[in-house]
């Protein structure tokens, strides 16, 4: 474990060594702020509750976590370093879960900035604070799944733009897979064990439930097992890609 | 002895090209072992395997008696190495980086400070500590790649390459610091300038197409050479031929070859057949017939011609 948290410690100092943690933060911020207020109608609506905050969630992390998790392998593997960091005493798991959780980390502290949200909320009115703090929770581990998916195909390629764009495609079809466009495709020829299939696959469906509040242990278990399999296949990219 | 690095028919194929073919070695401590080959003979990939990061596809190879595949923590706590073209972390600095290093090496509190100190001082990096190390110039990111192989004082260390892109001072400053560290380590290097091998080998592997061609010391090698032996002399122009034919004439004595003529005289050079000592014959007929040299010496020969022979697959023909 202690190799873990060095690796830790190097990645997600990392993030802060060049600009781009602070764009990043910033651009989150904004985004979710505008998505609320603008398409989410947050004040209009009335409600005390952060329901049109959660709501936009899976988009921002699309378009967001590709741009965090690209660097992952792809870095490693364009500069040559990959060959040193895994002549290191290290295991190839510890190797990939300590990136993993630098990044999961980085991501956390850009969503934890949301707090204000929260505040005015408070301010306005008297939200049910249980049901937001789920919701935290709820994005924090459809964040962690954005991630391990961007971290696997990162070590798909040495170029971080490919890595990039096979992230957002990956992550597209994990998100919409719940959405009406979709669900609306299948809906009408396909069993209805099939179409309950595709949209229990979805991101949008497990993290409504519990951004309503609803802590599901079969949503939780969804997120946290969709981790562990997409970090256990790049463990197995790393070690098959190292060759070329 | 203590045998430190060991391979037994290690052999890479990438797809159905073989670049590595069944390569067996074994280092001892206090062996510096040099990898000589033309680019793309395979050197880099060998190493890659010696240190357990590619996987061999028929072979096996142990550091320290730990086999890199099923033992590779254990094997790599033993291993120093710098990857060709010493790969680092752009945004970090060498002080940031050495640390990152040493904590991964198990390395805590005040050893740890000290290690990474001693590492700094080596390599003389004092004065770039904090700089990205994007911004160092090449030798000292070099310095960087050997100060992180060296930091927690391995028995194995692999370095290919060690001195690329290092001015001449820099060369000999690390050649020396191999020197001083071989004793108590078995160390691999690779390179393509010769004249390191002598300096800093006690073993050189020439490696062509993935093969071991030659297993030798450094002087070994040199004795190979045709030139290796041979006698050359500076006769006053008005001689040359009767020396020529005198020097023929000379037991142990193959070809005589006739070189430039210059200011004080023409060049000749007898050549020693299989390796016999020729040049006491030649100096004591030069004295008893009075010859008018200006100069004679045994020549030592050289790597370059012999490297060129063994790895040019039409020099080896020919020879």
């Amino acid at each position: 474990m202690g190799n873990v948290a060095t690796i830790f410690r190097r990645e997600f100092a990392g993030y802060f060594a060049t600009p781009v943690a602070f764009i990043f933060i910033i651009i989150f911020l904004a985004l979710a702020g505008s998505f609320t207020f603008y398409l989410g109608y947050f004040i209009e609506r009335g409600n005390a509750d952060l329901q049109t905050f959660f709501l936009f969630h899976p988009w921002l992390y699309l378009l967001l976590i590709p741009a965090v998790s690209m660097r992952l392998w792809a870095e490693e593997r364009k500069q040559g370093t990959i060959e040193l960091f895994l002549t290191l005493p290290i295991s190839l798991t510890e190797a990939v879960v300590g990136k993993f959780l630098a990044a999961w980390t980085f991501v956390g502290l850009a969503l934890a900035l949301t707090f204000p949200m929260w505040i005015t909320v408070n301010v306005l009115g008297e939200p049910d604070n249980g049901v937001i703090a789920a919701g935290y929770i709820g994005s924090l581990m459809m964040a962690g799944a954005y991630i391990a998916i961007g971290s696997c195909l990162s070590a798909f390629t040495k170029n971080q733009v490919i890595a990039f764009v096979i992230t957002i495609t990956v992550c597209f079809l994990f998100t919409a897979g719940g959405s009406s466009a979709v669900v609306g495709l299948v809906q009408g020829w396909a069993p209805e064990a099939v179409v309950k299939a595709v949209q229990s696959l979805s991101f949008m469906t497990h993290f409504q439930n519990i951004s309503k509040g609803v802590i599901d242990l079969r949503d939780a278990i969804y997120f946290i097992a969709l981790i562990i399999a997409w970090l256990a296949a790049n463990v197995l990219v790393v070690d098959l890609k190292k060759a070329d | 002895m203590d045998t430190m690095i060991a391979t037994e028919g290690l052999t890479k194929e990438f797809g159905a090209k073989r670049v590595v073919d069944s390569v067996n070695l074994t280092v001892q401590r206090g062996e510096v072992l040099g990898f000589l080959g033309p680019n793309g003979a395979g050197k880099s990939t060998t190493m890659k395997m010696i240190t357990g990061y590619l996987r061999p596809t028929a072979g096996r190879s142990t550091i320290c008696g730990f086999d890199v595949l099923d033992n590779p923590i254990e094997a790599k706590r033993h291993l120093g190495y710098l990857p060709e073209g010493a790969p680092l972390y752009p945004d970090m600095s060498p002080r940031g980086f050495l640390l990152f290093i040493a904590a991964i090496r198990g390395l805590r509190g005040a050893e740890k400070a000290k290690r990474v100190a001693q590492a700094i001082d080596m390599t003389q990096l004092a004065e770039v500590l904090a700089q990205p190390i994007d911004t160092l110039s090449k030798g000292f990111k070099r310095r960087v790649g050997l100060a992180q192989a060296l930091l927690h004082d391995p028995d194995v260390l692999i370095l290919d390459e060690p001195t690329d892109g290092l001015d001449p001072n820099q060369k000999h400053e690390v050649r020396k610091l191999i020197h001083e560290i071989s004793p108590t380590k078995a160390i691999i290097i690779s390179t393509h300038i010769l004249e390191e091998v002598e300096a800093v080998c006690t073993r050189a592997l020439v490696i062509s197409q993935g093969r071991v061609i030659a297993d030798d010391t450094p002087a070994g090698l040199i004795a190979r050479s045709p030139r290796h032996g041979a006698v050359t002399l500076t006769v006053a122009t008005a001689q040359a031929e009767t020396v020529k034919n005198a020097l023929s004439s000379i037991a142990g004595v193959g070809a005589v070859e006739q070189g430039k003529a210059s200011g004080n005289g023409v060049l000749l050079t007898a050549f020693a057949k299989d390796g016999a000592d020729v040049a006491t014959a030649i100096a004591e007929r030069a004295a008893a017939d009075h010859w008018a040299i200006s100069n004679l010496h045994t020549e030592r020969g050289n790597l370059d011609a012999v490297f060129r022979t063994l790895t040019n697959p039409t020099a080896r023909k020919a020879a």
